[in-house]
């Protein structure tokens, strides 16, 4: 299935959860907020929630600014 | 002499410099920067993850005691301040938000109807709300009605270290707005954020120039010093300037002697 | 929103020995602050005050030709009507006074209108007892309609309203609210007003924010000086008229500063304020709230009232008559007796050559609305 994640279309196997996509990429889970199709996800939800084909994902952090 | 706090959002602060994590030329410089100021307040910004760089992360610079005010630079209207907003509370840092509305990329001047908006949505949701704004009484009379919890409008454009140039609407806005008031953008110099200080103000918000000194942590040093005698100065009420006594009463000679 | 909880909470703090605890230096501090605090306000009415009157008179002129230029606006008072239901114990118009009582008939009031307007005046100050089942609010409007064809400002000092009949006569046309508390000190005010509809403090207390909320362009407040220790109530009319600038910024706030003088009535002032004082006070009221108006009347004497035009007043009355229909043949009779004694009798043409001789201009209207009705945005 493909998803939108941050902007940009990715491959993801069926069932593939955000925690799974944070995993892969080496980011710390309680760093980031993730918003999926507009709902923010709660982090406890991280590993739970099932991506489906066609979602947008969005993962932020802070970063430096004033 | 008693102590001298500033109350936000229910929490007493300290110091009345408000410091950021823009800009630097090494995040690892943050630790001594908030030590070096006596800071309690620092503002951070929400962006999307870099996927492919590395996982360097600017809240590991960022001290425990710390009050984090995330902003929501980036958005472009009241909806995109909002989202922000509530993707900054779900990282478990606190309820406060600085609003930052701006459309104009070229003076980076803020929206004052779509941050009003945005202020009325976000501080019913319960955030305390500390919006960004342009010297304006009427906007910062419609945020305190809106529910802000400070106001913060500007001394100048972001980042341009020019002062003070707002004194006289800042000065009517400290005058006339029953919220605290939170000189941001513009402040170049310890000098100017210590007459901010001096005028009134109840904290100053300094991030570039800070964090482009050539030595950001003397720099701070000075900026927390700066507003520290400000403030010293504002509560010891201005010297009386005494002026030579007349012989004459010009105006109010006719009521005779005392 | 009331101004009441504010007051109590000064008024439970406020002995009469605080204010001889300030020094000059509290005064020349509070005089060099850029926005006064009511401390400083304090300090400038109390008696450390009096030595730096000077000082303060040339900071007060100073604030006053910035923020008002130097003009004086006059205005003219009419009486209705002195029926009255109300037992003021210091009041010529008390209801217990055995006075000839009278009300203008419609046509009495356009008379009278007519020959106020003749002499070049445009604000009007109308003015009745508290005695709304003769002179209320129907008859208020009404009147309001007649003196609009020869005034573009009616004010009205009457009794207490509520915020919609202020509305209502925002509707017809008045755009200016004077209401004077009288004193602040509420367990004094209960002795002064032991029966009658005024007898309601907080009532009274809060009618001049619903004038601001209904809309009124200008709002006028006051105490009686004299009625308690002066200091007192001059500091809580100070408090008043800032509370008021306050939250209703769209309002023209402005203060008299009426004195109560030793007299031969049964009733006598509890504090006499001295000319000395009364400048003080002034001189405080423009150096704590720079933009207030501040409206001096005929009770002051010709010479103290050509003397404080530098000083801080904004506007005076000229031409007064404080009997009903002391002004047209018409509705004159011999037997009216005023309100008050007025101490400057001069017409509006003597006082205009007055301002003008000292260098102020004397300004008839300074407002008008452009659109036909007011209030109705």
């Amino acid at each position: 299935m493909i998803v939108v994640l941050n902007g940009k279309e990715i491959e993801a196997v069926p069932g593939t959860t955000i925690a799974d996509l944070l995993a892969q990429r080496e980011i710390a889970s309680e760093t980031v907020v993730a918003e999926r199709n507009g709902d923010i996800v709660p982090g406890a939800d991280f590993s739970t929630v099932a991506l489906k084909d066609g979602d947008h994902l969005e993962i932020l952090r802070f970063v430096g600014g004033g | 002499m008693s102590e001298d706090i500033l109350e936000i959002g229910g929490r007493g602060i300290a110091s009345r410099l408000f410091t950021g994590t823009g800009k630097y030329g090494d995040d690892s410089l943050i630790p001594g920067v908030c030590e070096a100021s006596g800071s309690e307040v620092i503002t951070v910004a929400l962006r999307r993850v870099d996927l492919n760089a590395g996982t360097e992360n600017v809240m590991d610079h960022i001290p425990g005691h710390m009050q984090l005010l995330p902003n929501t630079s980036g958005a472009r209207t009241a909806d995109e301040a909002v989202r922000i907003a509530r993707l900054a509370r779900a990282m478990g840092c606190g309820d406060w938000i600085k609003i930052e509305v701006i459309s104009d990329s070229r003076y980076l001047l803020p929206d004052g109807y779509e941050t009003a908006k945005a202020t009325e949505i976000l501080a019913k949701e319960g955030f305390v709300v500390l919006p960004y704004i342009n010297a304006d009484l009427y906007v910062a009379r419609s945020l305190a009605d809106a529910g802000a919890a400070a106001v913060m409008p500007l001394g100048a454009p972001i980042g341009t270290n020019r002062g003070l140039k707002t004194r006289e609407m800042i000065r009517i806005l400290i005058e006339e707005i029953d919220l605290p008031i939170v000189v941001d953008a513009g402040i170049g110099r310890p000098s100017e954020a210590c007459e901010a200080m001096e005028m009134g103000a109840d904290a100053v918000l300094v991030n570039t120039a800070i964090a482009t000194a050539s030595d950001p942590i003397r720099m701070a040093g000075a900026f927390g010093r700066a507003v520290r005698a400000g403030r010293a100065a504002y509560l010891a009420g201005p010297g009386a300037t005494r002026r030579h006594a007349d012989a004459s009463s010009p105006l109010t000679g006719f009521l005779g002697a005392v | 929103m009331s101004f009441y909880p504010l007051i109590a909470e000064y008024a439970a703090s406020l002995p009469d020995a605080r204010f001889a605890e300030f020094t000059g230096e509290d005064v020349r501090r509070a005089m060099e602050r850029t926005t006064p605090t009511a401390e400083d306000f304090m300090a400038l009415i109390s008696p450390a005050g009096l030595p730096l009157l000077e000082e303060m008179a040339q900071k007060a002129t100073r604030l006053t030709a910035r923020y008002f230029g130097r003009t004086i606006s006059l205005f003219t008072p009419l009486y209705l009507s002195n029926f009255c239901t109300n037992h003021c114990v210091y009041c010529g118009f008390n209801c217990r006074n055995d006075i000839h009582r009278s009300m203008l008939t419609l046509d009495q009031v356009d008379a009278e209108g007519a020959a106020i307007a003749a002499t070049g005046l445009k604000h009007l100050l109308i003015l009745t007892g508290d005695a709304t089942a003769k002179a209320g609010v129907d008859y208020l409007e009404e009147c309001t309609g007649v003196l609009n064809k020869h005034f573009p400002s009616v004010s009205i000092e009457v009794f207490a309203m509520t915020e919609e009949e202020y509305a209502r006569l925002v509707r017809a046309g008045v755009d200016g609210l004077t209401m004077f508390q009288e004193t602040y000190n509420e367990a004094l005010y209960a002795i002064l007003h032991p029966k009658g509809p005024k007898r309601d403090f907080r009532f009274r207390l809060d009618a001049p924010e619903r004038g601001c909320r209904a809309g009124m362009r200008v709002v006028n407040v006051g105490a009686l000086l004299g009625l308690d220790q002066w200091r007192r109530d001059a500091l809580f009319t100070g408090l008043h008229a800032s509370y008021l600038m306050d939250r209703y910024p769209e309002v023209d706030i402005a203060v008299s500063l009426p004195r109560m003088r030793p007299h031969a009535g049964e009733y006598q002032p509890a504090s006499v304020v001295s000319d000395r004082e009364l400048v003080q006070l002034m001189l405080a009221l423009r150096i704590f709230l720079p933009r207030l108006g501040i409206t001096i009347s005929t009770r002051e004497a010709p010479g103290f009232r050509e003397n404080i035009m530098p000083l801080g007043v904004t506007r005076m009355s000229a031409g007064v008559s404080t009997a009903v229909g002391g002004h047209s043949d018409t509705a004159t009779d011999d037997k009216d007796v005023g309100q008050f004694e007025i101490s400057d009798g001069r017409s509006v043409d003597e006082m205009c050559a007055v301002i003008k001789a000292q260098g102020f201009q004397p300004v008839f209207k300074d407002w008008e609305p452009i659109f036909g009705a007011r209030g109705a945005a």
